[in-house]
């Protein structure tokens, strides 16, 4: 078992080095654009998954602290006339901003479970992206430009990358602490059986209401990230419905509740947006390949990539081990997860 | 005084417009446990419809309807049995959630490509106009959507209440086991509730498209405010969802006479503030709070 633990601890580590080396590898502006743009999600998706992936609770309200960070950033930028890579420093503000507003939210949204959880996240969300439009601090529906940067043209998505990068890795390791802690173990306690945890003792409220709050500070942070590089932020691309399906759809397409599945799922998929956008001319035609291909994922790959990888994989194993002996190794593990499924379905 | 009592007459008028989609989102859930993102822009596809039969066959929008209808009821099926059936297990809320989402996203597409972004409305030539009673003016159309919501809420209630089919579905959602163990088709009552629920929209479309200037885009407003209809009024129900629906209707009314700015965040705001009081909305049951 150590041997895998150090292969997947070497395997993470190239990956790591990998993704630091890759603006020094590709100088090509228009391929780190998509690295920027990967790494945001990459942020935002492991960040969304520390939350509702592994809680259980889907939230389709995580624009909110992204469009706020966005709003943060921007407003603070102006008034402090910050220039340059000081902007950054205003990051950290956000993800406090972030955290700020996660209180309220979940202490009101975290009373009801299932589909009115998820029902009050879209309404709050709702409320933030009026806000956006009628407060005067946010420029209305004109939005708030940021100011030019005069980093050097060949090296210009540098400094974005880095930063997204910084963050990115900070939510991942979050989120793998908080998957091997006895916090994340609570917290998978309340999306198996809520009731039962609490009746083990589990402060149910305070454990979900933690996470909610530890999965909207790097939202918020990626957020600010995200204003500086597209250089405007208005209430429709702040607030945006997208953003929280596709945070979702990249964490069920990696696999829900796991720490690389996130990560994956978001690698694979804003590339592909962002490839298919750029070729296909209609933005129509996009649109119904969009929803096509989310559509195949969710019915061929419904528990996602690394699970369903996984499961093969210890398939595989048990093959190769029980190869030479008579008994069979027994039914496979996902004939059994289908059987309980079933069963339970009928219960 | 005359504005307020204005705005009660158009919140409660508009709110059985709102109802009546509303009533298809919920009788869903009741039944599939599943809630419908698509309803939205099924509604915008609907009014696409009427309006497409009254350009181009000239075609009255309440005739157009008995097109309309059977070809809302069958889309309904169709993306049931090809995308909803197929979900199973624990994760069924949220599957169904982004898989009614990427239904919706494809609609949307393909209403863009037919009909581009420019804002349309329905127009014919008696439903523009207004009527003067007691004082107010009401157009006819909203007359026009009160009838046929309280028509369609009321075949609704007496198929559910009145007929053997209704009380096969009333059984589903009580206990969908129970329900099968004594002969119910569950699949079949599934498949044709899943109709039923977004038949309505072309009722609810051919109205909304009559008020409203649409383009594919509206899908989402309507979404979110349907969304907390059938919230507020408990999912579900469906008397919870018609008085939530003019209740969230007038309040939207009223408080738009003096700050039209704001008007549309009542809507939620006063979906949050009942929620913290009661969890389950005005008329649900318990289970709403189960996981």
């Amino acid at each position: 078992m150590t041997a895998v633990r150090a292969s997947q601890a070497g395997g993470s580590l190239l990956l790591l080095a990998a993704a630091a080396m890759f603006p020094l590898v590709f100088t090509n502006a228009a391929v780190t654009n998509y690295g920027v743009y990967a790494l945001i999600f990459v942020a935002a998706a492991s960040a969304w998954n520390i939350f509702s992936g592994y809680s259980g609770y889907i939230s389709l309200g995580h624009a909110v602290f992204f469009g706020s960070g966005a709003y943060l950033t921007g407003i603070a930028t102006t008034d402090w006339h910050f220039t340059g890579s000081k902007v950054f420093l205003l990051l950290p503000l956000a993800g406090l901003l972030g955290a700020v507003l996660a209180v309220p939210f979940g202490l009101v949204a975290l009373r009801v479970r299932r589909h009115t959880f998820v029902v009050i996240t879209i309404a709050v969300f709702f409320i933030f992206q009026l806000m956006a439009y009628n407060l005067s601090v946010t420029g209305g529906t004109s939005g708030l430009l940021a100011p030019t940067v005069n980093y050097a043209t060949a090296t210009y998505n540098n400094p974005f990358y880095y930063a997204a990068f910084a963050i990115a890795v900070g939510t991942i390791l979050l989120s793998w602490l908080v998957r091997r802690s006895r916090f994340g173990l609570q917290l998978r306690a309340i999306r198996d059986d809520e009731d039962r945890a609490r009746g083990l003792g589990v402060h149910t409220m305070r454990v979900k209401l933690s996470a909610f709050v530890f999965s909207a500070i790097p939202v918020a942070m990626i957020g600010g990230v995200w204003w500086y590089y597209t250089t405007l932020v208005d209430p429709s691309s702040g607030f945006d419905p997208l953003f929280d399906v596709a945070i979702a759809l990249m964490a069920f397409l990696g696999g829900l509740g796991t720490v690389a599945g996130p990560v994956l799922g978001a690698l694979l998929i804003e590339p592909a947006y962002l490839y298919f956008q750029q070729q296909v001319s209609s933005g129509y035609i996009f649109l119904i390949l969009y929803g096509a291909l989310f559509l195949v994922v969710i019915l061929l790959l419904p528990r996602g990539v690394i699970p369903t990888a996984g499961e093969l994989l210890k398939k595989w194993r048990a093959r190769q081990k029980n190869a030479g002996s008579p008994a069979g190794p027994g039914p496979p593990a996902g004939a059994v997860a289908a059987e309980v499924d079933r069963a339970r379905e009928h219960a | 005084m005359s504005n307020f009592l204005q705005a009660v007459t158009d919140g409660i008028l508009g709110g059985a417009v709102y109802a009546l989609m509303a009533a298809g989102l919920t009788l869903i859930f009741g039944v599939l446990d599943i809630i419908n993102i698509a309803q939205g822009i099924l509604v915008v596809l609907a009014a696409y419809l009427s309006y497409d039969l009254t350009v181009h066959l000239h075609l009255d929008p309440l005739l157009g309807l008995l097109i309309t209808i059977p070809v809302m009821f069958v889309l309904g099926v169709i993306i049931q049995w090809a995308f909803i059936r197929r979900l199973r297990g624990r994760e069924r809320t949220a599957m169904s959630l982004l898989v009614s989402y990427a239904v919706a996203v494809i609609i949307e597409g393909a209403l863009y490509a037919k009909f581009g972004s420019t804002p349309v409305t329905i127009t014919s030539s008696y439903m523009n106009k207004t009527i003067h009673i007691f004082g107010f003016y009401l157009p006819y159309i909203y007359l026009i959507g009160f009838g046929l919501a309280v028509v369609a809420l009321a075949g609704i209630y007496l198929m559910l209440y009145r007929t053997k089919f209704g009380r096969s579905i009333r059984a589903t959602t009580q206990d969908m086991v129970a329900a099968r163990l004594i002969g119910i088709n569950v699949n079949r009552v599934a498949a044709i509730t899943f109709g039923i629920g977004v038949a309505v929209t072309a009722a609810g479309g051919m109205v909304f498209g009559t008020i409203n200037v649409f383009n594919p885009d509206s899908g989402y407003d309507l979404i979110s405010r349907l969304l907390s209809i059938v919230i507020l009024g408990g999912l579900g129900s469906i008397g919870g969802a018609l008085v939530a629906a003019m209740f969230m209707v007038t309040a939207e009314e009223i408080v738009n006479i003096w700050q039209p700015t704001w008007a549309t965040a009542v809507y939620y705001a006063v979906l949050v503030i009942v929620l913290v009081v009661k969890p389950t909305g005005l008329f649900g049951k318990q289970e709403v709070r189960a996981q």
